[in-house]
């Protein structure tokens, strides 16, 4: 990890240097080794402070939509998943390509602290990963953690590969791994109606409508959110219910159908730990189910599956009987 | 202040037979804005009305809602009215309280309750609506008519005789459809071949009918009076500007092994040809999966021969777009496969034959000569057994629910021709119901039993299998009621007919609805039979129902009175529930242009202040709103709800819905 995290200061140095791009779009260092969060850094010195570990992990393209209307190129390092979100933007007209050099990054997993501490490790001071250890090194001494069970819920089922870049900086290859993103989802269909809404209402129940999934979503990138637009007639409608939060998350979840690339970011970033991903994910299992294999931030072009009418679409009538193929 | 009115209709007894309708005029003189409630026993009389349009003037209305029929059937009678009162004529809306309502309901008490609140739902819509101005469009004089079968060709001469241009687009080398494989027609018994041939001369003739065979359209946009359709004209290797129909190629090329497609692949032809003698336009075309020089390389034997240097092996696909102002769907039928029916035997036996493939044995241009032979051994068959209803009136999912409606009369009609040249044969017809509606049907069926003396059973068969080289036709005798097998030399299939399959692709482009059958909906059975839902398509054929010739050709003239009178006209009125974007809140994102089935949606450069002195320069959607439709697509699509449909907002809907909550 050290060693790509010092070619991507390199570069990130070359470029400002050269004066190719106007800004660096990476990941910054926090007051622990666990808490980096994303920056804009604007010359060399500024990137003291650089930082790329096993806890960045971050979606920066949704900054993109505003950081790259400014004067200049803009260099952003991407991790695999984080490309599709990129291009899902670029489609949509939010990001200008042109404006954006893109460097993509190997990714090994990120790790959760939250899972962490879950684990009884608290006061971490360090962290080194070596295959599938993770050594912690903490206030109280050493502790060694099994990376699978503490990496981000996003990275537990990826599979995901570079799908934008201008350059790579890539000096482990991640193994093709067989694992099924819709287990979880699967589990949630078996339930009968009512131990679904159950489950549903009991989680959604936790939301105190933050909007950090909101806000952190690549795929909510409105110029005004409808739930910020009283003229809209929804954002007193999601309210007018003992049980606000699921229409709030249910009608999110509509207007990412079909845009949702999959990037976890919501469930990462929910102070609640909502898994607001599997609602996500339900939707990207029906649309493949209904209208074939489609994965959103794949390309920067062609219309998506809702947005596009087909000979071959499925008949309503089938979905409603559940006998669409 | 709002001013509504309400005029609730009985309908006759269609709607205050179930809905009372003077309690519901009663309830809703109490609602908020309204200041006059009528009702009366038909608001789309004459009387109705007027009653109608004093009111506007007398309580200066600023708004009406009708409780009434779908605004399918008379939304437009109801705004001429308002129009003709001064008010705006898209300050009315209809509450649907027959359909929606008193059709579906028993109950008085129930029905009348609904009533009520659908009519205050429309009452909530119209205080939202603001009056609009329809704009104007300009028509395309010519029209374009899609299958070149007698729908097709008929429809095309009326069109063209009218003078205006037609285009008709056949996917097939030549014209002629169906009708061209069939030998005689019932009830006359005339040749099928001596009045559709001159009809498709006629066409190739007229000067203002253009065929464009061996194509098909591609894709469809705009609208009514202005379609925009990309027609693809497929490669046949010969150009048609050239080839003089002299059959040399015919003749002379060694590939003899294709099935004859027009022939219901009961013999081969070469790999270049002309479908049929009459085949309009006259011109071979290549099977490229037959052809021996496009396979191998080696032969080039018809372009030696070809005196006109008409062959080109390596002609590819060319498209043309071209502008309509109206377009005929006549894309017709084929029968269903009976692969389905194993009890029949149709794969198992050569003589157990459809009925489409028995034209083809007793046409005189057919693969015997018009001599009827078995396929199997080419014997005269002496005894032939007709099943009616194969996968017709089927509801076991093997065929079809509906009624084919022709096959009874093709099967009484064969049936008689046979007995009529040979005497010495022995013909049985099982049958569910014999349907014989139309004028001379039922004469002629009758004909078939009493002059001819055709065996009718009423029953429906049960296997059909091959003993000792007999076909053994095991039924019910429902008449006796007795089980009986007749030993069989042939066996006709009275297969069920269904859209042409391509027909799926041409409603996706057309956005013209199908119903489940494929079978394309007319905008009313009985008001707008031959008009599609979608603006601008008429529907003539059986893709809209099955239906024999003569009601075939009574509708495609039915439809080219119906083009005529668009096609006369120089502008056309536009829809002006068109949609809107709100710039502010518009991302950019093309998910409404990606939506839109007509391109109404572009998008352009608009600079935008940010405050602090600033601005930016954003990508916004921008509607033309003379191609929009007003379909409501990009309004759902749009997810920061920056797009809003005139006539339709977004606030309307969700105050009908409030409305229709509020109890």
């Amino acid at each position: 990890m050290k060693e790509v995290e010092m070619k991507m200061l390199e570069r990130a140095k070359a470029l400002l240097e050269s004066g190719e791009v106007a800004r660096v779009v990476a990941w910054k260092k926090g007051d622990f080794c666990f808490d980096p969060s994303p920056a804009v850094f604007e010359s060399v010195e500024e990137l003291d402070t650089f930082v790329y570990d096993w806890f960045c992990g971050a979606n920066l393209s949704k900054y993109l939509i505003q950081i790259a209307k400014k004067e200049g190129k803009t260099a952003v390092f991407l991790k695999p998943c984080d490309t599709y979100s990129f291009n899902q933007l670029v489609k949509e007209h939010r990001i200008d390509r042109e404006k954006v050099y893109v460097i993509a990054v190997e990714c090994l997993a990120k790790l959760d602290v939250e899972k962490m501490k879950a684990k009884g490790v608290s006061m971490i001071e360090s962290v080194e990963v070596v295959d599938k250890d993770v050594h912690v090194k903490t206030a109280y001494g050493e502790e060694t953690l099994y990376k699978p069970d503490v990496v981000l819920t996003k990275c537990e089922t990826c599979n995901k590969t570079h799908q934008a870049k201008d350059e790579e900086i890539i000096l482990h290859e991640r193994p093709e791994r067989d694992v099924n993103r819709f287990a979880e989802v699967e589990k949630l269909e078996a339930m009968t109606e009512d131990e679904r809404f159950a489950f549903w209402r009991n989680q959604l129940s936790k939301c105190i409508r933050c909007n950090a999934c909101r806000n952190v979503c690549p795929a909510c990138s409105c110029v005004k959110c409808v739930f910020d637009n009283p003229a809209s007639g929804i954002s007193a409608k999601a309210n007018d219910d003992q049980f606000e939060e699921q229409l709030f998350h249910i009608i999110r979840a509509f207007h990412v159908a079909g845009r949702c690339t999959d990037c976890g970011e919501c469930s990462r970033v929910c102070p609640q730990n909502i898994p607001l991903h599997l609602l996500n994910r339900k939707f990207i299992k029906d649309i493949d189910g209904l209208y074939g294999e489609f994965q959103a931030g794949e390309t920067t072009e062609g219309k998506t599956p809702l947005t596009s009418f087909t000979e071959g679409d499925v008949e309503p009538k089938d979905v409603f009987n559940g006998e669409a193929k | 202040m709002q001013r509504i009115g309400v005029f609730i209709c009985w309908c006759g007894s269609n709607i205050a037979a179930t809905v009372d309708v003077e309690k519901v005029a009663e309830v809703i003189k109490s609602e908020p804005g309204v200041v006059y409630a009528a009702n009366y026993q038909y608001m789309c009389s004459e009387n109705g009305q007027q009653l109608v349009k004093q009111a506007i003037k007398e309580h200066n209305l600023t708004g009406i809602v009708i409780g009434a029929c779908s605004p399918r059937m008379h939304e437009a009678t109801f705004r001429k009215a308002a129009e003709a009162a001064g008010l705006n004529p898209y300050m009315v809306e209809v509450a649907n309280i027959r359909e929606h309502c008193s059709w579906i309901h028993k109950d008085m008490e129930e029905a009348t309750e609904k009533a009520v609140i659908l009519v205050r739902t429309a009452i909530a819509k119209v205080k939202l609506n603001a009056p609009l101005m329809a704009g104007e469009s300009p028509v395309v004089k010519r029209a374009l008519v899609i299958g070149g079968g007698i729908a097709g060709i008929q429809a095309a001469l009326d069109i063209a005789d009218a003078g205006f241009e037609v285009d008709i687009v056949e996917k097939n080398a030549t014209i002629g459809g169906r009708m061209a494989q069939i030998d005689k027609t019932f009830p006359t018994l005339d040749c099928s071949a001596c009045i559709l041939t001159p009809k498709m001369v006629d066409c190739a003739q007229h000067e203002k009918i253009d065929i464009l065979s061996y194509s098909e359209v591609e894709d469809v946009k705009g609208f009514v009076g202005n379609f925009n359709v990309k027609i693809r004209r497929k490669a046949r290797f010969v150009d048609e500007t050239k080839c003089t129909g002299c059959k040399i190629c015919m003749e002379k090329c060694p590939s003899k092994k294709g099935l004859n497609e027009f022939n219901m692949n009961l013999n081969t032809r070469p790999a270049i040809y002309i479908p049929f003698a009459q085949a309009i336009p006259n011109v071979a075309v290549i099977d490229p999966t037959q052809c021996i020089k496009m396979k191998t390389g080696k032969c080039g034997i018809c372009q030696k021969f070809c005196g006109v240097g008409a062959i080109d092996y390596e002609q590819k696909d060319t498209f043309i777009e071209r502008q309509y102002g109206a377009i005929v769907v006549a894309t017709g039928f084929k029968p269903i496969s009976v692969d389905n029916f194993n009890e029949y035997g149709y794969n198992d036996n050569k003589d157990v034959i459809t009925s489409l493939e028995l034209e083809r044995l007793m046409n005189a241009a057919g693969p015997t000569n018009g001599v009827l032979l078995r396929p199997s051994d080419g014997e005269h068959p002496k005894v032939i057994t007709f099943i009616q209803c194969v996968g017709s009136r089927d509801t076991s999912g093997c065929g079809k629910p509906y009624c084919s409606k022709i096959c009874c009369m093709y099967t009484a009609k064969h049936a008689m021709l046979i007995r009529e040249k040979y005497p010495d044969t022995e013909v049985h017809v099982f049958y569910i119901d014999v349907r014989t509606p139309g004028k001379n049907y039922d004469e002629f069926f009758r004909r078939a039993v009493e002059q001819y003396g055709v065996d009718y059973i009423k029953g429906m068969v049960g296997k059909v299998y091959n003993e000792n080289g007999k076909l053994m036709v095991q039924g019910s005798n429902l008449i006796d009621n007795e089980q009986i097998t007749i030993e069989s030399d042939l066996v006709v299939l009275a297969a069920a007919i269904e859209p042409e399959p391509s027909v799926r692709k041409i409603a996706t482009l057309l956005t013209a609805s199908i119903d489940t059958n494929n079978f394309l909906t007319e905008s009313h059975a009985k008001l707008r039979p031959v008009e599609s839902p979608t603006a601008g398509v008429y529907l003539a054929g059986v893709c809209q129902g099955p239906k024999d010739i003569p009601e075939t050709v009574s509708q495609a003239s039915a439809c080219a009175a119906k083009v005529i009178g668009l096609l006369v006209k120089d502008k056309l009125k536009t829809n002006p529930c068109v949609a809107t974007p709100d710039e502010t809140m518009c991302n950019g994102c093309s998910q409404c242009a990606n939506v839109c089935p007509y391109g109404a949606i572009t998008y352009v450069e608009k600079e935008f202040r940010l405050g602090g002195g600033k601005t930016e320069i954003r990508r916004v959607a921008s509607v033309n709103p003379a191609v929009c439709q007003g379909c409501g697509a990009c309004t759902v699509t749009c997810p920061s709800g920056a797009m809003d449909l005139k006539g339709f907002s977004s606030k309307q809907i969700m105050s009908e819905v409030e409305a229709i909550c509020k109890m």
